[in-house]
């Protein structure tokens, strides 16, 4: 396979609170042969509150980006690993496209700087969706060298990328990083419903309580489900449901211990990366229980509960 | 008759308060008189009305009037009425032509008086430029073939079968199942009465299927429909059932042998299931069973055949093929009924991931005595009953996501629904509904009743039936959610059960069904009747007609009227013996045909044939359509399609672009 | 031209009898307003356009033609709107050889149950036109006689 390169966004939040996704996602790449090529003097998103401040700032602040990644990579996809990156970057360009009095107004703040951005001109990707559709998971299959056999993980999506305009795959129940997964060998929960919901976001600055309900209910989610850990793709989700499980398990009187784990640190690791390498250790919520979990051979498949004999046929999904 | 002898008279129609309201009637009528031939022009407060046609009929004696000419409505409203109104004025009815100046000018330019006038000024001119150029034409008449073809086996088309066929007609009933019934047959009982749905229905299919005028058609398809009103040639696929009819007495020994069990995904909507050799269900019309081939193991593996092996008749044939059947008919009546919406497409309700998610027709099987749970209440397990039971309205309709349009029969069912669980069961029922609409005779009533049952109804339409519980009293259960509109709050009802009343959408194949029989659907999806009014039941092809839910969503008694309407159409068209074609037909100029063949090809109906021995094209007038294709194609213009000839439509180009400002009279022979 | 001196094109319509003449007929009667530059002209078939007809309605002092048939694969003729898409290309090819912009003439599909659309339609192409301006074809014809095309066409 030949090499693949995209234009690379990393965002604020690789760099400091989620350093553990950054280094993770350097490292996967080079596994994967993706050169992911920095964008030169990257600035902030604007993460989420700006744009309902101020728009035209927010989106020429967003656009800068996007007119640098142009300039300099052109010819290629940019990839962005954080999902409020993603759906900012992406939401900009979109309103560019669509509203032409938008880009022109926007194209004058970037003369400023003497950039411009011609909208569709760079194509904005998920960091998983790059992955999953340009590598393909059974692609990913086999490149790996350790697989999760035993491992039993909750696929959360978060809110951002599955947004209407973000195109990124069913925005009720996205699929592509439960068919990763599986493909690296681990066991993923087919009812963990909440794969979609809101981890709180800031609210944790506003509402802690809010928020920690939120934070509460996806973990329980992933308990009842039976997950070792819950697997996402976003640093503010991983932000929320690590750093403030311990204030969720004391308002609510559990003692959940549930790991939340970056999907690049999960592929890192039927890579055969050690767990350093992937920033293992850094997260609040040791990953340590579930890594242990990981087994040489698979599990003996769990036999399939008998419906008792009465029972109706369940109704038949598509494949 | 040479130019200057033409006479033409012109008519411009008010139409009350419609045309003259936005165009100036009088100013146009005044103007017209510049236009070439105008020997009398007036305007008139309605042309359709009997005075406006009598003044036709005295113009054109006291004036010699060869040419008429109305300016009013569109042509698919009243072309008919003045055509005939001329006729009775011992003119050609072709000798006619109509200015739409009402749907195509006043109603669609209110605020531009002006605009609308010259509009109205330029298709009159159109009109007569154009009708000077216009021939006596006459309507072929054909035959009526007195013979039917009904499609679709359901309520509507049973009905309408019997109505023909009491009334001495024969009928073909073709069925795409191995049983006539179609979804009436599935459901329990009735709303608001209540009445047994097989109860009522089962005497209605065995009418059907003694009757000695109807021939039925079961597990067979309509492949193809050439030919017009009056003289359809159908061909009709009957798939190999591998039994012989003739043979079986339908005692059912084969598929108590039968080894293969699979899901019912037709009769039982999933909930239940069928052997691979079946009979849809016990009163089938056939009664008959058929080899499903995709699931018997025979045709698998090569072995088994164990059917055959205890038919006590030999009735079994696993070599049986296909048959096709061509039939000579007069008229078809479509009836090919609805699909109901699968709720997989949306997907936070849960369907397929909550075992006790269900459909309405799931539950319909489910409350049935004759379904898979005995008529049991109870959840996928088999046997608990719920406690509490949530019935969402509107799944699938009224949501722009999925169709625009309001199913009809969901309230009401619903509620039928909500009545059948408080009647077996304790468990506390709640509706979710958008708005409730019960509209017909007694369902008002029918929904005071189910209320003073104290079933609960909350209006807001759900967001997501969800297993993430927040609560203990969730634990184990679905929690429905969904924003009460009538209080402001949003709600999370626990609940054991939740049932989808899943919205009707045209048939997954419609579109080619519609093309097959030349007619058209509408933005939903379901087929076009001629006027949503006046002609529900007819089609914009001569000789098919609709019935039933394929033309929308509609209840039983809906239907069945339905059904009534179209047999009465047809029982109608037939005592007439013949029927009047339009002779809007091909003609080819064989002194000039250079017998190039092109348009040979051209023609979708193969109407044009090659003449060998004299090296021209001729058309076969009976197949002709009138499309104008070939006409438009020679290479020569030498084909002349009648009523929309080359120098009509030129005359009509130029007459239609004629400066409405100038005031000197136009000479037409400027004109062309 | 309208008295006040602002440019109001004429767009000559061929509707076919089965979808779009009915669209037409459906805004009507759903009273759905649409600027007054359109003069339609009926045929049963978007099959039966003879391209000379454009040329005529040009050559006539149209600004713009519009030409409307039903949705391809459902023609009430089978197939008669796939030959209008094949005519209409070459009409298309011989219309820039003359000079004649793209959005002067232009092929729209409407089923009988889209008045909305066919309102949309002919709103969009009449700013279209308006932006273009007059046409004045036959007018600017190098030709001395502006009729020397037309009676070729018309065959006599």
């Amino acid at each position: 396979m030949t090499k693949k390169t995209y234009a690379y966004y990393p965002g604020c939040s690789l760099q400091h609170g989620n350093h553990a996704y950054g280094v993770s996602t350097e490292a996967v790449a080079r596994q994967l042969d993706i050169e992911l090529v920095e964008i030169d003097d990257w600035n902030c998103c604007g993460a989420t509150e700006y744009m309902s401040i101020n728009r035209l700032p927010a989106y020429a602040l967003i656009a800068r980006n996007l007119a640098r990644a142009a300039n300099e990579n052109g010819e290629h996809d940019l990839v962005v690993p954080c999902s409020a990156c993603f759906l900012n970057l992406h939401k900009t360009d979109k309103q560019m496209k669509e509203f032409p009095e938008w880009s022109e107004k926007i194209n004058r703040s970037l003369a400023a700087g003497n950039l411009q951005y011609e909208p569709g001109t760079i194509k904005v990707r998920h960091w998983l969706e790059a992955i999953t559709t340009d590598f393909g998971s059974d692609n990913l299959k086999t490149r790996v060298k350790r697989p999760l056999y035993g491992l039993k993980l909750a696929p959360y999506y978060g809110c951002l990328v599955a947004r209407p305009d973000s195109v990124f795959d069913s925005t009720e129940q996205p699929t592509v990083m439960d068919d990763m997964l599986a493909a690296l060998g681990a066991e993923v929960t087919t009812d963990f419903s909440l794969k979609t919901f809101c981890c709180g976001g800031h609210m944790t600055q506003i509402s802690e309580e809010t928020a920690l309900g939120m934070i509460h209910q996806i973990i329980h989610n992933a308990v009842q489900a039976g997950a070792d850990a819950i697997v996402t793709l976003c640093p503010m989700c991983q932000l929320n449901l690590d750093v403030y499980q311990g204030y969720a398990n004391n308002l609510f009187e559990t003692d959940y211990e549930m790991p939340i784990m970056f999907f690049t640190q999960v592929i890192g690791l039927a890579m055969g990366l050690s767990p350093k390498e992937l920033g293992v250790g850094q997260e609040f919520v040791s990953m340590q229980p579930a890594i242990k979990k990981i087994q040489d051979v698979p599990p003996p498949k769990p036999k399939s509960e008998r419906r008792p004999k009465q029972a109706l046929p369940m109704p038949v999904m598509p494949e | 008759m040479s130019e200057n002898e033409k006479r033409v008279g012109v008519y411009v129609c008010h139409c009350g308060h419609n045309i003259a309201g936005t165009v100036d009637v009088e100013h146009v009528a005044e103007w017209a008189y510049n236009l070439p031939n105008v020997i009398i022009s007036r305007d008139n407060k309605f042309m359709c009305a009997s005075t406006g046609q009598e003044q036709i009929e005295e113009d054109v004696k006291e004036f010699n009037l060869t040419h008429v000419v109305v300016a009013s409505c569109s042509p698919h409203m009243h072309e008919k009425t003045f055509r005939n109104a001329v006729e009775r004025s011992g003119l050609n009815p072709y000798l006619f032509e109509m200015a739409n100046i009402r749907e195509h000018a006043s109603w669609v330019h209110p605020d531009d008086q002006d605009g609308a006038t010259s509009k109205a000024k330029a298709l009159v001119s159109a009109a007569v430029h154009r009708v000077l150029h216009h021939e006596e034409l006459t309507p072929m008449q054909v035959e009526i073939r007195p013979e039917v073809l009904i499609v679709g086996g359901g309520v509507a088309g049973i009905q309408a079968a019997l109505e023909v066929a009491e009334a001495g007609h024969h009928v073909y009933l073709v069925e795409r199942e191995p049983s006539i019934g179609g979804h009436m047959a599935q459901l329990d009982k009735t709303f608001p009465t209540l009445d047994c749905s097989a109860c009522i229905l089962t005497p209605k299919m065995f009418d059907a299927g003694s009757h000695p005028n109807i021939t039925l058609l079961t597990y067979a398809e309509v492949e193809q429909v050439d030919g017009y009103v009056g003289n359809f040639t159908v061909r009709v696929r009957k798939k190999a059932k591998m039994v012989h009819e003739d043979l079986c007495t339908g005692c059912g020994t084969c598929w108590e042998k039968c080894p293969k069990k699979v899901i019912d995904t037709v009769f039982e909507s999933g909930l239940g299931y069928r052997k691979a050799i079946y009979r849809p269900f016990p009163q089938a019309v056939p009664k008959y069973p058929v080899i499903d081939v995709e699931t018997c193991i025979y045709y698998d593996t090569g072995k088994c055949r164990a059917c055959e092996k205890f038919c006590p008749t030999d009735a079994i044939d696993f070599e049986m093929q296909d048959e096709i059947v061509n039939l000579e008919v007069g008229n078809i009546i479509v009836a090919t009924g609805y699909d109901l919406f699968d709720p997989r497409r949306i997907p936070q309700y849960g369907y397929g991931r909550h075992e006790n998610v269900f459909t309405s027709m799931e539950f319909e099987r489910l409350v049935n005595a004759a379904g898979p749970s005995d008529g049991r209440v109870v959840l996928r397990d088999g046997e608990t009953t719920p406690q509490s039971v949530a019935i969402i309205h509107c799944v699938g309709s009224r949501d722009k996501n999925y169709n625009g349009h309001c199913s009809a029969i969901c309230c009401m069912y619903s509620l039928k629904f909500a009545h059948l669980v408080k009647e077996r069961t304790e468990a506390e029922v709640y509706n979710f509904y958008i708005d409730m609409r019960t509209i017909a005779k007694g369902y008002e009533e029918f929904y005071d009743r189910v209320l003073e049952e104290g079933a609960h109804f909350i209006r807001g339409k759900v967001s997501e039936i969800t297993d993430a519980t927040h609560a203990s009293e969730e634990e184990g259960k679905l929690v429905v959610v969904a924003e009460d509109t009538l209080i402001g709050k949003q709600r999370r009802v626990p609940v054991d059960m939740v049932i989808l009343a899943v919205a009707m959408e045209p048939r997954a194949d419609a579109e080619e069904v519609a093309h097959r029989f030349g007619i058209g659907c509408g933005d939903t999806g379901f087929f076009t009747e001629r006027h949503p009014k006046l002609d529900p039941v007819a089609t914009v092809t001569e000789g098919v007609y609709i019935a039933g839910a394929c033309q929308g969503p509609k209840d039983i008694p809906d239907a069945v009227a339905q059904g009534s309407a179209a047999a009465a159409r047809v029982l109608s068209v037939i005592s007439q013996r013949e029927v009047a074609l339009e002779p809007v037909r091909a003609t080819i100029d064989e002194e000039h045909c250079s017998g190039c063949r092109i348009c040979n090809t051209m023609c979708p109906y193969h109407a044009i044939d090659f003449i060998e021995a004299d090296s021209v094209s001729r058309v076969n007038p009976a197949l002709c359509k009138g499309c104008g294709t070939c006409v438009a194609a020679c290479p020569s213009q030498v084909i002349s399609g009648a009523h929309f000839t080359f120098d009509q439509l030129i005359a009509e180009i130029d007459g239609i672009m004629v400066d409405v400002n100038i005031d000197e009279p136009l000479v037409a022979a400027e004109m062309v | 031209m309208s008295e006040n001196g602002t440019f109001k094109p004429v767009i000559v319509g061929f509707l076919c009898n089965w979808c779009s003449y009915r669209a037409a007929d459906l805004a009507g009667t759903s009273r759905m307003g649409y600027p007054a530059t359109l003069r339609d002209i009926r045929i049963m078939c978007t099959g039966r356009l003879d391209p000379t007809f454009v040329l005529r309605a040009l050559e006539k002092g149209a600004d713009g033609v519009l030409i409307m048939g039903c949705h391809p694969g459902q023609c009430h003729y089978q197939e008669g709107n796939y030959k209008a898409i094949r005519r209409f290309a070459l009409l298309k090819r011989t219309l820039r050889q003359f000079g004649i912009e793209e959005e002067r003439v232009q092929l729209h599909w409407a089923s009988a149950a889209e008045g909305v659309e066919f309102a949309k339609t002919v709103a969009k192409m009449t700013e279209e036109i308006t932006a273009l301006g007059p046409l004045e074809w036959s007018r600017n014809w190098p030709n001395e006689d502006p009729h020397i095309y037309a009676e070729e066409a018309a065959h006599e």
